[in-house]
């Protein structure tokens, strides 16, 4: 599997991110600047954490107009794979490449701690090789990740199956709504989620419930 | 121009003397622009004039020092070619106006601080005190500097994976931000500040400037007064969005070879870059102030030279190599400006509009710079071992212990902190140090800051010991090897001859540890005068350590791992309740003397643990400071989750020995086949270690004594600074 990280002004996961995927592909991860207009020939593209644009707009909004943006959503209309963690996955809805909105935690704070998550979807090339209703253990590190949709939107998601991660019951960070942590667009092979996959790739830095998530991603896509 | 009236000099923060002293160096009168210049150089933030005679005694040197005080951040040698570069820096005067802000903009100074000199910051520290919680400003300060701090410092991504939060009356006028950032860089990919040699061209780099933070430095040398509110306007407003690209275009044009020199803009912004970058280099600077990248119109060369707006570093380039750079700084989309030159004139020349509006060597600003001997009045330490009621219930003590403001879990702070991003960090916040690995490879760095300001109240010279000690300590109890300290003095009005007292001695005890602890100090910061209308703050000499773990598979923890392990105490316990948590939290007194620190003892029970650890044999440990053994036992009982059964040893009064804070202490679990070994072990080199009990269990128990389950400790010690920042009850006060 051959992918690329996109790198915005002040991006900040964008090492984490090629470090975790460099470790389990072997191969080398690009990094695309957001001034680019083309994507390396990829099958996978991640839009990683961090405060594109400091945020200063709404998270992720200035990121999604971005010039490298449109070449991320030919990418996905033609079926590629891409994958927006955290401040990604505000990018992604800010482009309309997944519905709905991240607002502003409950809480009203940032807040950085591990969360338990409910697997609620396996059937992706994201997925694959978790076990539905698994419950697994990944960090959130966000001031915005409350998400919101409209109830007939979430009904639809619910109903095609497109909640891929839910907040454990009473371990919901943020206030989302239904306990969405992660969502696919209707096509299956954009997954946009507030949580850390890339940080749980190794059993120092707190465990390895991510692997399954790139190991998935490398099966379906090589 | 403007005549200088002798209220102008005054307004300017300088003495009489130091007016005439400033005639007498420039051989007439200064214009406003000079003064100002001299007054924020010679300010006691940038001047260190009060401080200076004494800082000189502290050992700055080992093999390993790369670069000791006198850089924006010192520098260690950590191995295969990697350094390690830190400091600590306050932000109190600042962060007290306008909490938010003032947090903000330290942590950003002092990245600017590790990533001028070529490193990628890796983590942040920050110690903070606050006043009393029932004081109505307190919680609006403590959720202003810890949101500030978290804004700056997730937006850059970098871990900020520890620190402390202390409250005490004394600061309710004067609040402590510290905050401390450590880099990585290659050993031969440092970058210093000496502009050195003539016709190189001095470039501007980062943010524009506006007229924010004019006259921060003097604001941060006077004490403050009821109407300190005031100064709000000398507050600067940071962008941690521009200083993450700053760091990266940074970094990206020191792997060229086209620096000689580069220096963050801080304290007295464009004035003390160029004056020190000119000082170090033993060069001349002229600077046109007409290039100054400018955010507003009409600014005067006097808001120029002296606002302290941020995220702005200025650097000096080969010639020939500004294009280059420019493209660097262009991509990045950040302001980049040759607006001067280096030359061979030793003076600092600033031209506007054509004119040139100052004129000054060089020298006479730095060298130059008044350097007092102040006065100060030797007070006796306070002695004696206070009285307490024996007949306490022991258990409820812990219970309440561990939920007093001092103790309680600080969760509610570091979560807000991003401390994962970068994927290193080996230990989170809430152990004895943060362990953050070195990118690519096994070592780690052990990280941790510490003082215990109401020892150094009570007896400023053991005070300043112990809190090097107990620095050095908590590296150790991870399974590091101490490296290096950064120090950050943080005192009263040094015109006062008590608070001098309490520096000069303050000074003496670091130097003193450090030296017995080949520990040296190799960067630091003082911030004087933090007074409220005379009354002065505790003492606190804040410090932060770096260790080095050669493996960070072979590190401890504080939780306990398995029920069925024996607990080993290591070090001597006399049962010292003076100035004890204890004795302030439930006797109401603070009194007696602080603990007496043993240096040679602290460095034979470290070392002894240091190799257990990392010869694999310990991986539980927990230093013993704050509330004794029994609170730490609560501690690694609470983030295991598993108990303890303990006995008292024969003899031993159930309270001093369960709670006195004598130093030089550690609490081990091993799996207890190996107990007997260690002890043996311990025996040989010369450490006291006695076996306490064994773990398991779902309650800490002491026999004859009492018990309390985990989950009552837990719900006391998680309960406080959710509900004091929810606002939901007023907390006691201490």
């Amino acid at each position: 599997m051959k992918s690329a990280v996109i790198v915005f002004p002040a991006s900040n996961c964008d090492r984490d991110a090629a470090t975790a995927l460099e470790s389990l592909t072997g191969h080398k991860t690009e990094m695309v600047w957001h001034q680019d207009t083309d994507l390396p020939n990829v099958d996978l593209v991640v839009l990683p954490g961090g405060f594109s644009y400091g945020d200063y707009l709404r998270s992720g909004a200035m990121a999604g107009q971005s010039a490298i943006m449109r070449a991320v959503k030919a990418h996905a209309e033609k079926g590629g794979a891409v994958l927006g963690i955290c401040n990604g996955f505000q990018v992604l809805t800010e482009s309309h490449l997944l519905p709905g909105a991240l607002m502003k935690n409950a809480g009203l704070k940032f807040v950085c701690r591990p969360v338990t998550l409910e697997v609620s979807e396996t059937q992706s090339a994201f997925t694959r090789f978790y076990e539905n209703g698994q419950k697994v253990v990944f960090p959130v590190a966000h001031g915005d990740g409350n998400y919101f949709a409209d109830p007939e939107t979430l009904d639809r998601l619910e109903g095609e199956g497109r909640i891929a991660f839910r907040y454990a019951e009473g371990d919901n960070p943020n206030g989302s709504v239904r306990n969405i942590a992660g969502i696919l667009n209707a096509t299956r092979n954009v997954l946009g989620l507030m949580p850390h996959p890339e940080r749980v790739v190794d059993p120092l830095l707190g465990g390895t419930d991510g692997i399954p998530m790139f190991k998935s991603l490398i099966e379906a896509l090589s | 121009m403007t005549a200088i009236t002798p209220q102008i000099v005054k307004d300017h923060g300088l003495s009489e003397a130091e007016y005439a002293r400033i005639k007498e160096l420039l051989g007439r009168d200064p214009n406003l622009v000079e003064l100002g210049v001299f007054s924020v150089m010679w300010s006691e933030h940038c001047s260190y004039k009060s401080t200076r005679v004494h800082l000189k005694k502290l050992p700055t040197k080992a093999p390993w020092v790369l670069q000791g005080p006198g850089e924006n951040a010192g520098v260690i040698d950590i191995g295969d070619g990697d350094a390690c570069i830190f400091k600590m820096e306050s932000h109190n005067h600042p962060s007290f106006i306008e909490p938010y802000q003032g947090a903000a903009t330290g942590v950003g100074g002092i990245m600017r601080d590790v990533f001028t000199m070529g490193a990628r910051p890796v983590a942040m520290m920050n110690a903070l005190r606050f006043g009393a919680p029932d004081h109505p400003k307190t919680r609006h300060l403590v959720s202003g500097v810890v949101a500030g701090i978290g804004g700056y410092g997730n937006c850059m991504g970098v871990p900020t994976v520890g620190g402390e939060v202390n409250f005490h009356r004394s600061y309710n006028g004067n609040i402590l931000v510290n905050a401390m950032c450590v880099g990585l860089a290659r050993t031969d990919r440092i970058f210093l500040s000496a502009a050195k040699g003539a016709g190189n061209p001095v470039v501007y780099i980062g943010s524009k400037t506006g007229r924010d933070g004019i006259h921060g430095a003097t604001m941060a040398s006077a004490e403050f007064s009821e109407d300190s509110e005031e100064k709000r306007p000398t507050v600067q407003v940071g962008d941690p969005f521009t200083e993450k690209l700053l760091l990266e275009a940074c970094l990206e044009l020191m792997a060229t070879d086209a620096i000689i020199a580069i220096q963050d803009m801080g304290a007295a912004g464009l004035t003390s870059s160029s004056a020190e970058m000119g000082d170090k280099g033993g060069s001349g600077i002229e600077l046109d102030l007409d290039k100054v990248p400018q955010r507003e119109p009409n600014m005067t060369a006097y808001d120029m030279m002296l606002s302290e707006s941020q995220e702005r570093m200025l650097a000096v380039l080969k010639p020939g190599r500004e294009k280059e750079a420019e493209a660097i700084f262009r991509k990045w989309e950040l302001d980049f400006a040759v607006i001067g030159i280096t030359t061979d004139t030793h003076r600092l020349v600033v031209r506007h509009k054509g004119e040139v509006v100052a004129d000054m060597p060089i020298t006479a600003l730095s060298d130059a710079a008044p350097v007092y001997e102040r006065p100060f009045v030797e007070a006796a330490p306070q002695e004696g071992a206070p009285v307490f009621d024996p007949s306490r219930d022991v258990m409820q003590s812990l219970v309440k212990l561990v939920g007093s403001p001092d103790m309680c879990s600080r969760r509610w702070v570091w979560e807000q902190y991003d401390n994962t991003v970068m994927n290193d960090t080996v230990q989170r916040p809430g152990g004895d140090a943060a362990v953050v690995r070195v990118h690519g490879s096994s070592k780690g760095l052990a990280i941790t800051t510490d003082v215990t300001p109401r020892y150094c109240f009570a007896d400023p010279y053991e005070g300043a010991k112990q809190a090097v000690a107990e620095s050095w300590r908590n590296i150790c109890a991870v399974g590091g090897r101490p490296m290096a300290v950064t120090d950050n003095l943080n005192f009263g009005n040094p015109e006062k001859p008590r608070n001098m007292w309490q520096i000069v001695a303050g000074v003496a005890g670091i130097g003193e540890a450090c030296r017995a602890l080949d520990y040296p100090v190799i960067s630091g910061n003082c911030s004087l005068y933090n007074e409220t209308n005379g009354e002065g703050i505790l003492p606190t000499p804040a410090i932060g350590g770096v260790g080095l773990l050669k493996d960070v598979q072979r590190m401890a923890t504080v939780a306990l791992k398995r029920a069925g392990d024996a607990l080993i105490l290591i070090g001597a316990t006399n049962g010292h309740l003076g100035q004890s948590i204890y004795l302030r939290e439930i006797e109401g007194k603070e009194e007696g003397a602080a603990p007496p620190v043993d240096l040679s003892a602290e460095k034979r029970n470290g070392d002894l643990v240091r190799g257990l650890i990392e010869q694999g044999r310990v991986d539980t440990c927990h230093d013993l400071s704050d509330g004794g053994l029994l609170a730490a036992l609560a501690e690694m009982a609470m983030a295991g989750g598993i108990g303890a059964q303990i006995a008292l040893p024969e003899g031993a009064a159930a309270i001093p020995f369960l709670f006195g804070e004598d130093q030089a202490r550690y609490l081990v679990a091993v799996p207890s086949a190996n107990a007997a070994g260690i002890l043996a072990e311990a025996k040989t080199a010369g450490v006291p270690a006695a076996s306490l009990g064994v773990t398991g269990g779902d309650k800490i128990a002491v026999k004859d004594v009492g018990a309390v389950a985990i989950g009552a400790l837990r719900k006391a010690y998680e309960a406080w600074f959710p509900a004091y920042l929810g606002g939901s009850e007023l907390p006691p006060s201490n």
